[in-house]
């Protein structure tokens, strides 16, 4: 399972990744999207994979940690999902309005210059 | 225990007066006075009362703790020397705030005046009375800050604002060298206590990295006590309204430069490098201050050099560190204080009553202002060294020190003759004060033709003053008590009994008094005509003037190379930028795992599942084909992208992680809203970008595609390496222990979320709602794309009324759905705390709901039916999360401490009953507030675009109908 699941982190990151790099702002937003799974998925894998073991106990009663997902990842990614949220909804809304402000969707602001060196 | 409360309130006594002036009317010229003039009083009497202790030499201390783990405590202590430096600065204060009542035109906005004076008081009053060396820099800051704002005053003029400017970027530079060397003092004796550096001398002098450190601490006493090379901002600070030239730029601030030397003389000092630095510095500005000092025209300009001169000796005699040398920088510290603030005054009524400080127009005053022209002669005197009065004392001793031995090198053998030479034009700009204004014919053309002597309580301070210089002058066996409990102080409790005297017999210094005073006579004599005619300073040495070097410096470190630096590695574009932040994170990501990345011997894992693998291989497939997509196929990319996250939320309901799994299920869905409602005003791209194809451009996306997979690919093989690896016990198992004690919840999750971690939440929540008022101010002047502003693609070729029932069937599926919705809200709301769910989940679920109305109905439809006021939600969550952290407050818990209970509620059964879930409350409202206001946002820019449309098909059928008419 481990394996499967690097691999699929390196897939999704790099996707992110190379989509982030790209010049439409369209383009990028899906990128950080998927980047931000990737990270979420990796933070929560630093509390090793449990199958069947949920971070709910029984009421009271002594606990055998290691009965137990661990908590603590799934908080942070927790919080991860809402802020990325929050990123992606305030990214979305520059983007449009820079879309109409600027009439073009280049995350420049402006189209590249075709003529001279093309970056 | 009660002198711990008088030290305490001597130190804050200022601050509150600064603060009730502050808060005075503009024109409060009295009250403001009245009320800053009793409070340095209330502190005189403080320190009255406290001179019995400090006359037995002991130590009075006040302890408040505040960060006794970094042993930083408000921790003030108060000995002779500390005792002697607050009079100083307090009575003086008095004198000043009495002078400027009536200095101050009618026109000038007092309160502030008083209010920034009283600070700096303030803060002046914190430094000498430190016994922490970090606060003792905290408080040494803030008088640069007090000063700064005290300078610029009146700042309609330029100067004042360049002369304040120039004084903060000095002496607060100093401040921050100094900073730095009282951190690494007290990294090397091993604390911040003032009293445990100053007993730790042989530890610092003899560790390696005590030249860094002393250099740093001089950089820090020479700025402000305006020291060569540091010395130009003096001048330049006398654009500051006179009460604070004489209060700031001679009788304290610059003072506390030689403070700090003569404080840590005993554990810094006693070195050859302490004697060179030190004493050659202080000599070399001893003399250069009093040689520009008697070549400058204005009158307030002199007054500065020679503070300049004189700091420097008193700078001198604390590098040479003996006995007798540290009693004499003592003792023309309080000398100097007297005599220089008078001076400043006299100056200060000159330029009053005459409107100008030119020494060239200045001439005869002596008959207008006769009172005055005595007591400017005596201070001069006082200030030029003449017998009998309080300044030759004090230079008699310094003088006298001059010839005794320190080592008996080059610089140790030259200072008699450098004192002698500096003296001599000590003494001739004294002369030439007080001869060009007071004495000679009458001037003529001065811009005030009138003048006389000012009202008595101005010139009240100066008399006070002048009485204080010839009564020392006269009586010097009246200071020995207060200059010796100071020097013990200083020097520690074997200390000789210090004796000022008059006369010590004709001895070498009396002759080098006499020679001086005769000499100086002689050069004002016969240069006079030549320095007048002269430019603003000594003959070849105006030509190179420090304030024109830093002018020079500042102008090229604050605009000329940062530009030049930003035009050679900055860059403007976006794109650039991202990849540049791109590569640096795999390079910092590669440098911290670098030769660590290694899989573990003994490798944990579980059986590899087909499912799961086939699963991420549509996963994978999502990813990849978005990234392919996203370009020209926009939403064929955002379903895939939706599909990516899908198997994400199924990934964490495999893995134990059931509240993951169902945010990620809910966050999914309003994201792929949020970015298709985002489409409407991204039209799809439809012609092929130009120079898409060009070898360069497939030659940039290799590139990228090259940093992606090393980026991918790294994360995955760290990811792996550290999935392997077995679980090291660490702070989770804590939580899983005692969610259910402490939280009383049984889903540890939520209960980190809402109890232990609580304050975090607090700040997502706030974040979520800046982010969602954010959104709606920025859509409020919201203007579309040209290409966009039409009807869509899919709406185009229907009548409106067919597009009211385009959707039927979805939307009365969606309006049945509602209350469902809302009942699955709740649920996951109330179940929370012990089974997965919780307020944000709800809080989507809710947003969801509201939304599928939106899109099934049309936006008038259901606006009709339903009132939402998204703002009200996101405030009153906001509201009840802070009141339910507060509530802990009431209880003596710190802010956010949740209790919890469960409670029996008829027919329903046991209920968790905790703080936690009001506080879960408000993130319910707060997120369902902030998403629905981002959406509908969002959505609502569909209507203003229809209503733009519907103006233009308006105006153009107006337009039509008047061709028509003409036709």
């Amino acid at each position: 399972m481990e394996i499967v699941l690097s691999a699929a982190i390196g897939v999704f990151a790099a996707s992110g990744i190379w989509l982030l790099l790209r010049p439409r702002t369209f383009q990028v937003i899906i990128g950080l999207c998927l980047l931000s799974y990737a990270v979420n998925i990796f933070i929560f894998s630093m509390g090793r994979l449990t199958i069947g073991k949920p971070a709910i106990m029984p009421k009271g009663g002594w606990i055998n940690a290691a009965e137990y997902a661990d908590p603590l990842p799934q908080a942070l990614v927790l919080t991860a999902i809402v802020i990325s949220f929050a990123t992606t909804a305030l990214f979305l809304v520059v983007m449009i309005a820079s879309k109409g402000l600027t009439g073009t969707d280049h995350v420049d602001g402006r189209e590249p210059d075709r003529s001279g060196e093309t970056k | 225990m009660i002198e711990q409360n008088l030290i305490l309130i001597l130190v804050l006594l200022p601050f509150l007066a600064a603060i009730a002036a502050a808060t005075l009317p503009v024109n409060s010229h009295g009250a403001a006075a009245w009320v800053s003039g009793l409070s340095l009083a209330g502190g005189l009497v403080i320190l009255i009362t406290l001179y019995p202790q400090i006359s037995e030499d002991e130590v009075v201390r006040s302890l408040v703790r505040w960060l006794p783990i970094l042993s930083i405590n408000l921790n003030f202590r108060m000995d002779g020397f500390a005792w002697m430096f607050t009079f100083i600065v307090l009575a003086i204060g008095i004198l000043v705030v009495i002078y400027a009542r009536f200095y101050l035109a009618k026109t000038d906005p007092v309160p502030r005046f008083y209010s920034f004076l009283m600070a700096f008081t303030g803060a002046m009053i914190g430094m000498l009375l430190s016994g922490n060396i970090l606060m003792l820099v905290v408080f040494w800051e803030l008088t640069s800050i007090m000063s700064f704002l005290l300078i610029g005053y009146w700042h309609q003029s330029q100067s004042a604002r360049d002369g304040a400017r120039m004084a903060l970027i000095v002496t607060a530079g100093g401040g921050v060298a100094l900073t730095v060397a009282m951190l690494v003092l007290g990294q090397i004796v091993g604390g911040y206590d003032l009293d445990l550096v100053l007993r730790s001398g042989e530890i610092i002098t003899a560790h390696p990295l005590y030249p860094v450190v002393l250099v740093l601490f001089l950089i820090g006493a020479f700025t402000k006590s305006a020291q060569f090379p540091f010395h130009f901002w003096l001048p330049g600070a006398m654009a500051a309204p006179t009460p604070v030239s004489a209060y700031l730029h001679s009788a304290t601030m610059v003072k506390m430069g030689v403070f700090l030397l003569i404080r840590f003389q005993p554990s810094l000092g006693a070195t050859d490098l302490w004697f060179w630095l030190v004493c050659g510095i202080g000599m070399l500005t001893f003399t250069l201050g009093a040689v520009i000092a008697l070549f400058r025209h204005d009158l307030k300009g002199l007054l500065a050099y020679s503070t300049i001169s004189h700091l420097g000796l008193i700078t001198a005699l604390a590098g040479m560190g003996t006995e007798a040398a540290i009693i004499a920088a003592i003792f023309h510290i309080c000398n100097h204080a007297a005599f220089k603030a008078s001076l400043f005054m006299t100056a200060g009524i000159i330029d009053h009553e005459t409107g100008t400080r030119d020494l060239r127009k200045l001439s005869g005053l002596r008959k207008a202002l006769p009172v005055t022209c005595v007591l400017a002669v005596i201070a001069s005197a006082a200030m030029a060294g003449v017998p009998l009065l309080n300044g030759f004392l004090s230079k008699e001793m310094f003088l006298t020190e001059t010839m005794a031995l320190h080592g008996g090198n080059v610089l140790d053998n030259a200072l008699p003759w450098i004192a002698a030479f500096a003296s001599i034009f000590s003494v001739a700009y004294s002369l030439r004060l007080v001869m060009e204004v007071f004495f000679g014919p009458e001037a003529k053309n001065l811009p005030n033709e009138h003048v006389h002597e000012p009202k008595h309580w101005m010139r009240f301070p100066v008399e006070l003053l002048v009485a204080v210089c010839v009564v020392v002058g006269l009586l010097p066996w009246l200071a020995d008590p207060i200059l010796n409990v100071a020097g013990r102080a200083v020097l520690g409790p074997d200390m000789h009994d210090a004796h000022v005297a008059i006369w010590h017999g004709f001895n070498t210094p009396l002759m080098i008094s006499i020679f001086a005073l005769a000499a100086g006579a002689a050069l004002w004599v016969t240069a006079r005509g030549r320095i007048n005619a002269g430019p603003e300073g000594p003959p070849v040495l105006y030509r190179i003037r420090a304030q024109k070097i830093y002018e020079w410096l500042l102008l090229r470190l604050t605009w000329v190379w940062p530009r030049a630096l930003h035009r050679l590695f900055g860059t403007e574009r976006l794109q650039t930028q991202l990849r540049l932040l791109v590569v640096l994170g795999i390079c910092a990501a590669a440098v911290a795992v670098w030769g660590n990345l290694a899989p573990a011997q003994k490798r944990i894992g579980n059986e590899l599942n087909p499912a799961f693998a086939i699963m991420w291989l549509v996963g994978g497939a999502c990813a990849i084909g978005a990234a392919w997509q996203a370009k020209y196929h926009r939403f064929a990319a955002l379903v895939l992208l939706g599909g990516a996250g899908l198997i994400t939320c199924v990934t964490f309901a495999w893995f134990s992680a059931p509240d993951l799994a169902v945010t990620q299920l809910v966050v999914e869905i309003v994201t792929t809203v949020l970015l298709l409602l985002g489409l409407r005003w991204l039209p799809k791209r439809r012609e092929e970008i130009a120079g898409d194809d060009l070898l360069i451009s497939k030659a940039r996306r290799g590139r990228d595609l090259i940093i992606a997979a090393i980026g991918g690919g790294g994360l995955a093989a760290l990811a792996w390496v550290v999935m392997t690896r077995p679980l090291v016990p660490n702070i989770g198992d804590w939580f899983l222990r005692n969610a259910y004690y402490e939280g009383g919840g049984t889903n540890t999750v939520n209960v980190i979320l809402v109890d232990f971690r609580a304050f975090d939440t607090y700040g997502e929540i706030t974040v979520l709602a800046i982010v969602g008022l954010t959104v709606y101010a920025l859509l409020r002047r919201f203007r579309p794309g040209s290409e966009s502003i039409g009807a869509p693609e899919q709406q185009q070729g229907y009548a409106a009324d067919r597009l009211e029932n385009f959707m039927l069937i979805p939307s009365v599926i969606m309006r049945w759905m509602f209350p469902v919705t809302l009942v699955i809200a709740a649920y996951l709301f109330f179940r929370g705390h012990d089974l997965p769910g919780g307020g944000f989940s709800a809080g989507v679920t809710v947003a969801i709901g509201l939304l599928l109305q939106y899109i099934a109905s049309n936006v008038r439809w259901i606006e009709a039916r339903i009132i939402i006021l998204p703002i009200r939600w996101m405030g009153f969550g906001l509201l009840i999360a802070t009141a339910t952290g507060i509530g802990a407050w009431l209880f003596g818990y710190p802010f956010l401490t949740a209790h919890a209970r469960y409670l029996d509620v008829p027919l329903i059964g046991k209920v968790p009953m905790a703080t936690a879930m009001a506080f879960d409350l408000g993130v319910f409202l707060a997120v369902v507030g902030a998403t629905v206001l981002l959406l509908i946002a969002i959505a609502h820019q569909s209507l203003r675009a229809a209503r733009l449309r519907e103006l233009e098909e308006e105006k153009a059928e107006e337009k039509a109908a008047k061709q028509k008419g003409a036709a």
